[in-house]
Order: C-alpha cells, then sequence, then structure tokens
C-alpha cells in the first residue's frame, strides 16, 4: 500500500465523529495547537489503518485528535485542537 | 494382537490430529485470526530517514547517554530470529523473520535505576515498556524483514521488535530508549490501550 492511499481527508471520520457529537462536525472549524492553523474538520489528515484514527493537521502534521474505540468505549484526545467552532444546528 | 495393533493406530492417528489442531490454536491469541500478508498500520505520513544522520540513543536514568551511529549499528553483533507476531487490531502474523540487535546488546553494561523505558521514534510516536520486558533476547532493534532491508511502511530503516506483546509495542522508525523510573503511557497507552498488552491475555484496553 503506498503511503498516499493511507492518508484520507476528515470526511473519512464524519461516521466516528457523528457517533460521539451531537452537531455536524465535518464543517466545523478546528485550530490546530501546534501551528495555529485553521481547517475544516472535513479538510483535515485521517489516518484510519491503525490501532484508532489519529487526526493531523494538514499544515504541520501534529495531531489534532486521537480517537479510539473498544469494549463499548470511546477515548477521545483534542490536546491537538485548541479550539473548536462548531454550527448551531 | 491384531486388535491391539488396530486400536493403538486409531489411538495414534487421533493423537496425532488432536495435537496438530493444538498446536495452531495455542500459537493464536485469544481473539486473533490469522493472516498471511502483512499489513501496514500507520498513525501518520511516513519519515524518510536520511541514514547519514540517523542515530540510535539510550538516554534518560543513565551516567553516559549511548548514542550509535546507522554504520557503527550495522557493525554490532545481529540476531536473526523467527517469531509470531500479534496486531491489536486482531490480525496475527506466524514466523516471520528478522535481522537486528538485540536490546540487551545495546544496554551491555549499562548501569541505571530504571524499571521502566520510553521508546520514541521519527514522526514523533512514543511507547512505553517495563525495562525487563526489552532484556534478554525479547527485544531487538530490527533492520531486516525476510532477507531484505525493513521497508519505511514497516518501519525502516529500523524498528523496535517485541513480540511477546502486542505490535503497537515494536514501533516503527525507532530512534532510541529512554530509561525511566515511573511509567509514562506513551501514543496509544495514554488514549485507551492497555499499559502492557499482553496479547495472551488480551490486554487490548485501559481496564483489560
Ligand atoms: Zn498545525
Amino acid at each position: 500500500m503506498q503511503t498516499s492511499e493511507m492518508k484520507l481527508d476528515g470526511n473519512a471520520i464524519a461516521g466516528l465523529l457523528g457517533e460521539i457529537f451531537a452537531v455536524e462536525m465535518t464543517s466545523a472549524q478546528g485550530t490546530c495547537a501546534s501551528c495555529g492553523a485553521v481547517n475544516e474538520v472535513g479538510r483535515v489528515d485521517v489516518y484510519i489503518h491503525a490501532p484508532g484514527t489519529v487526526v493531523r493537521c494538514p499544515d504541520c502534521e501534529q495531531v489534532l485528535m486521537r480517537i479510539v474505540r473498544g469494549r463499548g468505549r470511546y477515548w477521545l484526545d483534542l490536546t491537538g485542537v485548541r479550539c473548536l467552532e462548531l454550527a448551531e444546528d | 494382537m491384531r486388535d491391539t495393533h488396530r486400536l493403538m493406530g486409531f489411538i495414534s492417528r487421533g493423537f496425532k490430529g488432536r495435537r496438530r489442531d493444538t498446536a495452531s490454536s495455542s500459537r493464536l491469541p485469544p481473539g486473533q485470526y490469522l493472516v498471511n500478508d502483512f499489513p501496514v498500520l500507520s498513525a501518520g505520513p511516513t519519515p524518510r530517514a536520511n541514514l547519514d544522520q540517523w542515530t540510535f540513543s539510550i538516554e534518560g536514568e543513565i551516567d553516559e547517554p549511548k548514542r550509535w551511529t546507522w554504520k557503527e549499528l550495522l557493525a554490532l553483533p545481529s540476531d536473526t530470529v523467527t517469531k509470531d507476531i500479534h496486531c491489536v487490531t486482531k490480525w496475527s502474523k506466524f514466523d516471520t523473520t528478522w535481522k537486528g540487535v538485540s536490546v540487551a546488546t545495546l544496554l551491555e553494561g549499562v548501569e541505571t535505576g530504571a524499571e521502566y523505558v520510553t521508546v520514541f521514534c521519527d514522526g514523533g510516536y512514543t511507547t512505553n515498556l517495563p525495562l525487563e520486558d526489552i532484556m534478554d533476547g525479547k527485544a531487538w532493534v530490527a533492520y531486516e524483514f525476510d532477507g531484505q532491508p525493513l521497508h519505511p511502511e514497516h518501519g525502516g530503516p529500523a524498528r523496535l521488535l517485541v513480540p511477546h506483546l502486542y505490535f503497537w509495542k515494536s514501533a516503527k522508525w525507532v530512534r532510541g530508549i529512554r530509561l525511566e523510573n515511573e511509567q509514562h503511557p506513551g501514543f496509544w497507552e495514554s488514549n485507551g490501550y492497555h499499559l502492557y498488552g499482553d496479547p495472551w491475555r488480551e490486554q487490548r484496553y485501559w481496564g483489560d
């Protein structure tokens, strides 16, 4: 498998985020805690061929989110997202 | 006499059949299935190492940190080992052959009071292990797979190999080992995955 095939965009986690959040997430704006870039969640870099899902900043490649699902639970690390701007339904 | 012979034949056939079944199931930890390919797992972009600048370090709770260049690492005594590997995403692969330097060789002569290590990598990945789990021929810094230089997508130029634990502990693109007095959860261990990760006890997640 090529590296380029392993990297997906944020739409790949629309379903997963939809299980966790009550509002539409792919149009949310996330601010990277490392470089300050603001990106729509639908446009971030996503790696799903891993023990969990890893979301990275498309500008600096730092981790924005880590999402692990198992044993009927989710573990969600958002330390790489300084701010998440969401639209009201 | 003939009856006894037939009975023995029956028993030995039955016994052999059962032994074969037990042999394969006893090699597969609970909840795992067997694959013949080698799936690529990746939590980020594949780093491309410059071998002229590559080093492997042992640092942290050690009086004099140790460091090897790529050439120096290749010059160390190496092992070729064949091991079964078990990924927490539930695939297992039997009889994988690796060449590399035993971590015991790298730790030779090191005096430390540390009981834990953090393994660190290009790309920022980390994983935590008890020091004793990488001693005594239980772990290697592997640079060949199946007789070929380790492909970057499988962790080349070098990855840790700790086959007795789930494969996320066998960190790809490894650059060093930090000796620590306390256990610091690594990349996956800090977000839901088990601190130790023994496949035979199915230690996948926190609380397992
Ligand atoms: Zn960034």
